[in-house]
């Protein structure tokens, strides 16, 4: 089976290869887009988190034998509350100043984040296995889809629309949105904002930190394997402005799935699609496709 | 406070003739090479204090035009032969014309959007440098000739190359100086404090933010294209996004916004490097992380903004 000339099954697994990608652009862009509404700041720190995540599931695999279902919850939590101490301790003390001061100081965070991984393990890749119960796959006829993968883009969108729907949905959602608009009024009405803002940082960290021990079976677990990661994030972000939540989710998705068509027709631009694009929204809709103009 | 103000400023000129004479006689003192890596980057980080510290623009993106002008310039002199004076204009001229591409792209959105845009399109760079075969992928632009100057000064010389930074750093020095004290620099200042404000008294924001925006690219460009002949290779590491960090935290180091501040962060930060390598290795990344953080939490001003300020309040007292 061919579809546009290209065999049906290099075709399917590009694509799954663009969706899973899209999964993580999707769930990392959600995490960056939640703590810019109630923060102010980018979080430069994000793909070091999503490093660490997978980290954490790595050393507890290795180390202490805790398997990956029970890492899926202890990486975010613990990641979680490292971001949780970071907000408390050095973030708190920007909001006043000029936004491009956070910026700076997570990327401060993401050197020695990297750097302290880098010396202990070493810039070579760590494998990560597969949990028993998502190993081998199916034969889908046109291709072979391996369980683990699907699993992965399940587990990305159910984190993702559970997000969506946690903020559109719910009274801690209400708040949330609440904060974004006005946090002075929010504040004026009884609810503790600065609470709020921390927990709001600790969920995108941990967002990121779950992302990376989704990512970790798939890809290498490496010291750089968010830092190249995290830029790709930002064009896909600035391509959706951070104006809506599903705007995240579905622009992250869709870069994925145009940057694996890419891979099928012209591998040579594939790493820049995505920054390709960016330039094309720019230059049409400089507010980014789902942004608020700014 | 004016009176302060006034004797700051008449000490001034006796700093820079000061730094001038010590920039002449240094290379008979410490390590030629060394000093020409400190102008060079110094060069590039008063480049990108023209766009942060006076117009207010956080480009995360420096790095491009510095490799980008480093390759234009090995690959002309070292493939076509030109000379080390020509390679450097091509190199200048090169990243000026990217700056333009590049600046009118990002200043369709301003603040943290500016620096991701900024920071995704030199990313586009390094990967673009990375596949195409003219620069050497991973093993970079290797080989690159010193050449003759003018055809006549044989540059192999580490002392002549090294007067020839020198002047490549003043002139870039000079032009930097120039453009924030001129009417120019005064309409950027203003748009940096209040840019509804500047709009409403007519000047064409976006046309003055791109002109900056290309003069800092070019003069980048040339502190890249000059390190290039330095160091006779033009390598993947000049269009890293570490790169555009280092540059950050240079001049925030130094002082933002203050004129020397950029050259003494670059001082700094390259003596700090060479110092560090051979005794703490990778941990170089981790130090310079926290420098960064330490610089955000507790030390905005810099260490030229901290000495002005305490020159300051002493003449008050």
């Amino acid at each position: 089976m061919e579809i546009f000339g290209i065999p049906s099954a290099l075709f399917g697994s590009q694509l799954l290869i663009g969706l899973i990608n899209g999964s993580f652009y999707a769930i990392l862009s959600l995490g960056l887009a939640i703590i810019f509404g109630l923060l102010n700041i980018i979080n430069f720190a994000h793909g070091a988190q999503y490093m660490m995540g997978a980290f954490v599931a790595w050393i507890a695999l290795t180390r202490f034998g805790i398997n990956y279902w029970a890492a899926l919850l202890l990486s975010p939590v613990l990641i979680g509350l490292l971001g949780v101490v970071l907000e408390r301790t050095m973030l708190r003390k920007l909001y006043k100043l000029d936004h491009l001061y956070g910026l700076l100081l997570t990327f401060g965070l993401a050197l020695i984040f990297e750097g302290v991984f880098r010396d202990r393990y070493g810039i070579s890749g760590q494998s990560y296995e597969v949990p028993e119960l998502l190993q081998g796959g199916i034969n889908l006829g046109f291709m072979f889809l391996p369980i683990y993968r699907a699993w992965v883009v399940v587990a990305a969108l159910t984190v993702c629309f559970g997000t969506w729907f946690m903020i559109e949905k719910t009274k801690l959602g209400a708040y949330l949105r609440a904060g974004t608009e006005n946090p002075q009024m929010v504040q004026a009405l009884g609810i503790n904002v600065p609470l709020l803002i921390t927990f709001t940082y600790g969920y995108g960290v941990a967002l990121a930190a779950f992302a990376g021990v989704l990512a970790a079976p798939i890809y290498q677990v490496s010291p750089m394997m968010g830092s190249n990661l995290i830029i790709v994030v930002f064009a896909v972000v600035v391509i959706g402005g951070m104006g809506s939540i599903m705007g995240s989710i579905v622009t992250g998705l869709g870069l994925g799935l145009i940057e694996g068509l890419t891979r099928v027709f012209y591998p040579e631009a594939s790493a820049v699609v995505v920054f390709v694009i960016m330039v094309i929204v720019l230059l049409v809709r400089p507010a980014g496709l789902f942004g608020r103009t700014a | 406070m004016q009176s302060n103000m006034s004797a700051l400023a008449r000490a001034t000129p006796l700093v820079f003739i000061a730094l001038f004479v010590i920039g002449l006689a240094a290379p008979f003192f410490i390590y030629p090479t060394f000093l020409m890596k400190i102008l060079c980057f110094g060069l590039f980080a008063c480049a990108f204090n023209l766009l942060l510290g006076y117009v207010g623009l956080l480009s995360f993106g420096h790095a491009a035009f510095l490799g980008t002008a480093g390759y234009v310039c090995g690959w002309v002199v070292r493939d076509f032969g030109l000379t080390p004076e020509l390679g450097i204009l091509a190199g200048t001229l090169a990243a000026g014309a990217l700056g333009w591409v590049f600046g009118s792209l990002a200043i369709r959105r301003t603040g943290i959007y500016f620096a991701m845009i900024t920071l995704a399109l030199a990313q586009m760079v390094y990967f673009l440098a990375l596949q195409i075969k003219a620069t050497g992928g991973e093993d970079g632009l290797q080989g690159v000739p010193r050449g003759h100057l003018f055809g006549l000064i044989d540059l192999s010389d580490n002392l002549a190359m090294y007067y020839l930074v020198f002047a490549v750093f003043c002139i870039g020095f000079f032009i930097i100086y120039r453009t924030i004290h001129s009417p120019f620099g005064q309409i950027l200042k203003a748009i940096r404090e209040n840019e509804p404000r500047a709009m409403s008294l007519g000047y064409d924001v976006a046309k003055f933010k791109l002109l900056a925006f290309v003069l800092s690219a070019a003069l980048a460009g040339m502190a890249g294209a000059t390190k290039t002949l330095v160091f006779q290779l033009a390598s993947l590491t000049d269009v890293h996004w570490h790169m555009s960090g280092e540059v950050v935290l240079m001049t925030l180091l130094g002082g933002l916004g203050t004129v020397l501040g950029p050259l003494v962060g670059a001082a700094t930060i390259v003596s700090l490097q060479t110092e560090l390598a051979d005794t703490v290795g990778s941990w170089v990344t981790v130090i310079m992380g926290a420098i960064f953080v330490a610089c955000v939490l507790a030390f905005r001003r810099g260490i030229v903004g901290e000495i002005m300020a305490l020159v300051r309040r002493a003449g008050i007292r």
